[in-house]
């Protein structure tokens, strides 16, 4: 009994989890919410520092390493503008390089999070055998890593802001709720993939092909107001199939022309960033407990 | 038995496993991929097996207790320490713990390679719900223990096996668990460290509440162990005094002296 007065004194914040667990089945494979967010929420601490080792691992903290974080998507930018500038027939300026620029770097902090999510837990295999801890702090932790790589691009998008002679407004403020928007579509994201290569190991494989049609599907290399009126119904249709549809579409409205988006863009938003997030996060919480047998 | 309430723990018990089933599904597949299910589906097969890893298990462990596990391969035993750390999900039954659980020996540290030692000791110590404070003041005791102050920066692919082994050890036995679980590693190391680890283990059955250890070697679970039960094939089969439950096991094994000479501690 000495002992565990100890811990709890020594751990105040620790209480919680030290003392006394109860381990029952659970009902659909979903384990009590409430306690699972609690210690999601304790435990947080993890995710930050899996996600800045993983980052130190990757150099990114040095300044090539950050150098290159801006180099590379900005290149893409380039080779996509180049693209864009020859098969449109060159009436393109800096407005729309700076419109490109806004949704590639978005779009790849959302393929970054896929692509990490998904090789979190099977990248944690050791770790995962040994503790039980709540897993999806793995997948998060993977967005953090995508959002910290996103991070230093949107200077350099600033940059490019400024060049173009682009507004600032109020509406530019509407891209923060966007950007929050985005998130928690990516934390969605990446836990429903994290599950998926669990059991499906190529899926990573597939992900490029899918990235790839997803782009050019998703208001990046277009923008919604220049679309020619032969592709409308494609459009119409999008609009409500492709997430990134209203989630890049709005944020780069705001962030790029200073305007706010209109309600419909906000709602479309909000149900694929809620929906993904809670399905994704419900289709890994009920499977979870099985990875240690999977892995 | 199973009429207490969820949230009180039962004084002087440590950990109490009631009616405990677990069944689980795996792949016996390599590596599952996508390619492969579709081909599997084509042909009408499944790769799904279901396994009956625990029936009906019912134990309690009083404080100060250490107790042995011993059975055949595929026993159950490692699905048991499983199940009490909370890592896999009982099927049936419930299990009380009380106290917090050290990470399972057998699989120690070291889940990423690339990172450092020092990283990977932090990390798994964040996961099992410690604060950074305690993680970091922990990870130099770790680092002396282990004897490895010089190397604890570098990638963990760098090191020996026998390094590896060391760290696990010393990680495990050094997050001030309630409970120790030890999941046949204790041929960690050189002889050196052997020794070290012994003494450390003495020190920890006074001070841990419980431990449980899984072990192959009848006389690490003669030496370290107050009490012992037996599972085979999932059930539990045997629970007494760790002299009786390993003569009761060798001579249904029957493999008499020649297995005790391969033991590697």
């Amino acid at each position: 009994m000495t002992v565990e007065k100890q811990v709890a004194r020594d751990e105040p914040e620790n209480e919680f989890t030290t003392i006394h667990h109860v381990y029952e089945p659970h009902r659909a494979g979903i384990p009590p919410l409430r306690d699972y967010a609690e210690e999601l929420w304790r435990r947080r601490e993890f995710a930050t520092e899996m996600s800045k080792a993983s980052l130190r691992s990757a150099n990114t903290l040095t300044v090539f390493g950050q150098v290159w974080l801006i180099l590379n998507p900005l290149m893409l930018a380039g080779v996509y503008f180049l693209l864009v500038q020859v098969l449109s027939g060159g009436h393109h300026g800096w407005g729309f390089f700076a419109q490109l620029t806004a949704g590639l770097f978005t779009f790849y902090f959302i393929m970054g999070s896929m692509m990490g999510g998904a090789s979190s837990v099977v990248g944690g295999g050791r770790l995962l055998l040994n503790t039980a801890f709540p897993r999806l702090l793995m997948p998060f932790s993977a967005v953090r890593t995508a959002f910290f790589r996103f991070l230093p691009t949107l200077p350099v998008y600033l940059a490019f802001h400024l060049i173009a002679g682009q507004p600032f407004t109020l509406g530019t403020l509407c891209a923060i709720p966007f950007l929050l928007l985005i998130i928690a579509f990516c934390l969605g994201l990446a836990s429903f993939f994290a599950t998926l290569q669990v059991y499906f190991r190529d899926t990573t494989s597939f992900m490029p092909y899918l990235n790839r049609v997803w782009l050019y599907l998703s208001p990046v290399l277009w923008s919604i107001e220049t679309v020619p009126p032969k592709f409308q119904p494609i459009i119409h249709v999008l609009e409500f199939v492709n997430p990134l549809y209203s989630l890049i579409g709005g944020f780069a409205d705001a962030l790029v022309h200073g305007a706010v988006p209109p309600g419909q863009t906000w709602l479309a938003a909000m149900c694929w960033s809620f929906g993904t997030f809670v399905i994704g996060c419900l289709f890994f919480m009920s499977r979870e407990r099985e990875f240690a047998v999977r892995l | 038995m199973s009429s207490l309430s969820a949230s009180k723990p039962t004084p002087g018990i440590t950990v109490k496993v009631d009616n405990l089933s677990i069944t689980y599904r795996t792949t016996f597949e390599r590596v599952p991929t996508f390619k492969k299910a579709v081909v599997r589906f084509g042909r009408g097969q499944r790769a799904v097996r279901e396994v009956h890893a625990l029936r009906d298990v019912s134990f309690e462990v009083a404080d100060g207790t250490a107790l042995g596990i011993i059975g055949n391969n595929g026993a159950g035993k490692s699905t048991l320490m499983r199940a009490i750390s909370g890592i896999l999900p009982p099927t049936k039954g419930r299990i009380e713990v009380n106290g917090r659980i050290s990470p399972l020996l057998s699989l120690g540290v070291g889940f990423n390679a690339n990172l450092s030692g020092r990283e990977n000791i932090i990390l798994g110590g964040l996961a099992s719900g410690l604060s950074r404070r305690a993680v970091e003041q922990r990870a130099e005791e770790v680092t002396a223990f282990a004897d490895l102050q010089e190397f604890i920066d570098a990638p963990m692919r760098t090191y020996s096996s026998g390094m590896y082994s060391r760290l696990a050890f010393s990680v495990a036995v050094h997050m001030d668990p309630d409970i120790l679980m030890i999941d046949e590693a204790l041929s960690a190391g050189d002889a050196t460290f052997k020794s070290k680890a012994a003494a450390k283990m003495a020190e920890l059955r006074s001070s841990a509440r419980a431990m449980f250890l899984v072990s192959h070697s009848m006389a690490s679970i003669q030496q370290l162990c107050t009490d012992a039960i037996w599972l085979h094939k999932g059930k539990l089969i045997m629970r007494g005094a760790p002299d009786e439950v390993i003569e009761a096991y060798t001579t249904f094994v029957d493999v008499g002296e020649s297995a005790v000479i391969l033991e590697d501690l």
